[in-house]
C-alpha cells in the first residue's frame, strides 16, 4: 500500500488522500471470481446497467414530462411527437422497464437455481428481494405517468389494494390519494416518488454489492472457493464476458425499441384517462401478472392482498425455508426437478394474469397459486429428508483427480456437461 | 479534578441519557407528522363543492352518471319490478344485509357511488346495452362482482354494497350530492 501502486503519478497523488483507485483495482480488477461461472451470471451486470440507463433516460423525459392531469398524456405525445429524439428516449424508458425485469427475474431463478441464497449470502438476497419491491414500486408509480386508461385504473385498483386492510384501510388509502379517487394530487406524488425510488435502488444495490464482495459469487456447483486456484481476477476475464453479455442484450434490446416498441405495452394506455369508465380489461404490465393471478385467485378481498404480498415475503424468508446445505441444483435431483415445476407454475400464472377471471382460469389460477406457496412452505423444508444428493467435487478446481477416485462424482460431472 | 464516578452521578447521567433521548424521540416524531400528513387530502379537496342534479327528465327505467368527488354517482330511475324485487329480497344470504328501504330515500330512485367496492372500478349497468350481472343491477367486469337492483353485492370478491353517498331532495326531482 505504501509504495507507488498506479504508474500515473496523478492517479497515484490523488489516490493517496482518496482511495479510490485502490477501491476500484480491488473490487473491479484484481477481485478474485470464480473461474467457472457460466452466462447466466451476467444477469446482475446487466441490471445495474439496465438501472443507469432507466435513471439517464428518465432524468431526460422529466425535463420535458407534465405532471398534471390536464397535461400529463398531451405532454407524453409531445415527447413523442416534437421532442426532438423524444420517442427514442421514452421507448427506451418504457422497453427499459420491461427489460429491467426480464433480466432481475432471470438474475432471481439463476440465484434459485444454483442455491445462490443460502449461508452465507442471506442478507445479499435479501438485498435483492427488497430491489425487487422497489422496482415494482417505481414501475408501476412510472406507469401512472403518461396518465393514459391503463394507468388511471391501474393506479386506481392497485392503491384499492390497501383498502382491505381492517379498520385503516380506508384512511391509508384516502392519504395515497391525497383526496377521494385517484386524481392530481396523486399523480404529483407518484412522479415525485418515480423520480427518487430509482435512486434508492442505487443505494440498496450498492448494498447488495458490499455484501457480494464479502464472500463473492456463487458458482454453478454451489462450493465454496477453497484457494486461488479456483478464481481468476474479475478483468479481464469477467469484464469481457459482461461486455459480450452486454452486446447480446442490447441487440435484443435495440430491436425491441426500434422494430416492437408496445409489444409488451398495452393500447389502451394510449387513450387519455376517464375516470368515469374502466375499460372493459384491465390488465397490469406484463411482469406484475403472476402476482395479479394470485390476487384474484382468492375469493376474499383481504386474503388475496396477503396472498399476493406474501408471495413476495416468502422470498425473503427463502434462506430459512430451505433447509439443504446442499446450494447448487446439480447435486440435488428432485429440487431440480421441483425448480422446474416451479418455473412453470410461475410462468402458468403469468399467463393466468392476464386472463378475464371467470370459469376455469380462476380454477387454474388457484392450483397454481396454492402450488407457488407448497412450494416454498412446505417442499423446501421437507426436500432434505428424502432427497440423497450428489456427491460435491473436492474443490471447482479438483473435480477431475477426485472423480478417478469416486465413480459417482464422475456421474456428476457428466451431467453437468 | 477527576471525582469518583459515584451510584448517584451514574443515576443523574442515566436520567440525562434517557431524558435526551426521549426529547429527541418526540422533536423527531414532531416534524414527521407534518411530512405524513400532508400527504392527506388539502382544505381545497375537502372544500370540494357539491353537485346538484335534475331528475326531470329522468324516465323510469334510465340511468345517468354524475361526477362528484372525482367519481362517478349512478342515479337510476328504477322501474316497479326492479323496485319491489329489491325490496322483496330477504336479508338472510346477503353478504353486506341491507334493506332496499335503508338505501333510498325515494323508491324511485336509487343514488350510488359508481365505483366498486373490491378494487374501485366503475361497473356496468348504466347504459341499456350494458351487462348487469346475474342480479340484473351493476356488474363489475373487473373482477366480475354482480350488484342488485339496490346495488347491494350479491356475488364476486366485492365486500360490501355499492355506498350510498350522502344526498338530500331540495324538491320531488332536484337532489343534491355532498
Ligand atoms: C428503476 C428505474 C425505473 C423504472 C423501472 C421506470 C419505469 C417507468 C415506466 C414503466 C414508465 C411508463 C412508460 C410509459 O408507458 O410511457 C415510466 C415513465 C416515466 N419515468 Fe420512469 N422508471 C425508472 C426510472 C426513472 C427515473 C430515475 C426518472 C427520473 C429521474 C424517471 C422518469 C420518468 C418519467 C418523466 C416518465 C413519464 C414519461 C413516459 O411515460 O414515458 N424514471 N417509468
Ligand atoms: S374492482 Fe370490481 S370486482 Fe374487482
Amino acid at each position: 500500500m505504501s509504495k507507488p501502486k498506479f504508474k500515473n503519478p496523478v492517479v497515484n497523488w490523488i489516490d493517496y488522500r482518496l482511495p479510490i483507485f485502490t477501491f476500484m483495482n480491488h473490487e473491479l480488477n484484481e477481485y478474485p471470481t470464480p473461474k467457472n461461472l457460466n452466462y447466466f451470471w451476467n444477469f446482475g451486470s446487466l441490471a445495474g446497467i439496465t438501472l443507469v440507463t432507466m435513471i439517464i433516460t428518465g432524468i431526460v423525459l422529466s425535463m420535458n414530462y407534465t405532471a398534471h392531469v390536464d397535461y400529463a398524456f398531451d405532454s407524453v405525445e409531445r415527447i413523442m411527437r416534437d421532442v426532438n429524439h423524444g420517442w427514442l428516449l421514452r421507448y427506451i424508458h418504457m422497453n427499459g422497464a420491461s427489460f429491467f425485469f426480464i433480466v432481475v427475474y432471470i438474475h432471481i431463478f439463476r440465484g434459485l437455481y444454483y442455491g445462490s441464497y443460502k449461508a452465507p449470502r442471506e442478507i445479499l438476497w435479501i438485498l435483492g428481494v427488497l430491489i425487487l419491491l422497489l422496482m415494482m414500486a417505481t414501475a408501476f408509480m412510472g406507469y401512472v405517468l403518461p396518465w393514459g386508461q391503463m394507468s388511471f385504473w391501474g393506479a386506481t385498483v392497485i392503491t384499492n389494494l390497501f383498502s382491505a386492510i381492517p379498520l385503516v384501510g380506508e384512511s391509508i388509502v384516502t392519504w395515497l390519494w391525497g383526496g377521494f379517487s385517484v386524481d392530481n394530487p396523486t399523480l404529483n406524488r407518484f412522479f415525485s416518488l418515480h423520480f427518487v425510488l430509482p435512486f434508492v435502488i442505487v443505494g440498496v444495490v450498492i448494498l447488495h454489492l458490499v455484501a457480494l464482495h464479502r464472500f463473492g459469487s456463487n458458482n454453478p456447483i454451489g462450493i465454496d472457493v477453497k484457494g486461488k486456484q479456483d478464481t481468476v481476477p474479475f478483468h479481464p476475464y469477467y469484464t469481457i464476458k459482461d461486455l459480450f453479455g452486454l452486446s447480446v442484450f442490447t441487440t435484443i434490446f435495440a430491436a425491441a425499441v426500434f422494430f416492437f416498441p408496445n409489444f409488451m405495452g398495452h393500447p389502451d394506455n394510449y387513450i387519455p384517462a376517464d375516470p368515469m369508465v374502466t375499460p372493459a380489461h384491465i390488465v397490469p404490465e406484463w411482469y406484475f401478472l403472476p402476482f395479479y393471478a394470485i390476487l384474484r385467485a382468492i375469493p376474499d378481498k383481504l386474503g388475496g392482498v396477503l396472498f399476493m404480498f406474501g408471495a413476495i415475503m416468502v422470498l425473503f424468508v427463502l434462506p430459512w425455508l430451505d433447509k439443504s446445505s446442499v446450494r447448487s441444483s446439480q447435486f440435488r435431483p428432485l429440487y431440480k426437478l421441483f425448480f422446474w415445476i416451479l418455473v412453470i407454475d410461475c410462468i402458468a400464472l403469468g399467463y393466468l394474469g392476464a386472463k378475464p377471471a371467470e370459469g376455469i382460469y380462476v380454477i387454474l389460477s388457484r392450483i397454481a397459486t396454492a402450488y407457488y406457496f407448497f412450494h416454498f412452505l412446505i417442499i423446501l423444508p421437507l426436500l432434505p429428508r428424502i432427497e440423497s444428493t450428489r456427491p460435491l467435487p473436492v474443490s471447482i478446481s479438483t473435480p477431475i483427480i477426485t472423480a478417478s477416485s469416486n465413480a459417482s462424482t464422475v456421474m456428476a460431472m457428466r451431467e453437468k456437461k | 479534578m477527576t471525582k469518583k464516578n459515584t451510584p448517584e452521578d451514574q443515576n443523574k447521567r442515566d436520567f440525562l441519557q434517557v431524558s435526551t433521548y426521549a426529547l429527541g424521540a418526540v422533536g423527531a416524531a414532531s416534524f414527521v407528522w407534518p411530512l405524513i400528513d400532508q400527504m392527506n387530502p388539502a382544505a381545497d379537496t375537502l372544500a370540494l363543492a357539491s353537485t346538484e342534479v335534475d331528475l326531470e327528465a329522468l324516465e323510469e327505467g334510465q340511468s345517468i352518471t354524475v361526477k362528484w368527488r372525482g367519481k362517478p354517482v349512478f342515479i337510476r330511475h328504477r322501474t316497479k319490478e326492479e323496485i319491489s324485487s329489491a325490496k322483496d329480497q330477504l336479508l338472510d344470504g346477503l353478504r353486506d344485509p341491507q334493506t332496499d328501504d335503508e338505501r333510498v330515500q325515494n323508491d324511485k330512485y336509487i343514488v350510488l357511488v359508481g365505483v366498486c367496492t373490491h378494487l374501485g372500478c366503475v361497473p356496468l349497468g348504466q347504459k341499456s346495452g350494458d351487462v348487469k350481472g346475474e342480479y340484473g343491477g351493476w356488474f363489475c367486469p373487473c373482477h366480475g362482482s354482480h350488484y342488485d337492483h339496490s346495488g347491494r353485492i350479491r356475488k364476486g370478491p366485492a365486500p360490501t354494497n355499492l355506498e350510498v353517498p350522502k344526498y338530500s331532495f331540495l324538491s320531488d326531482t332536484l337532489i343534491k350530492i355532498g
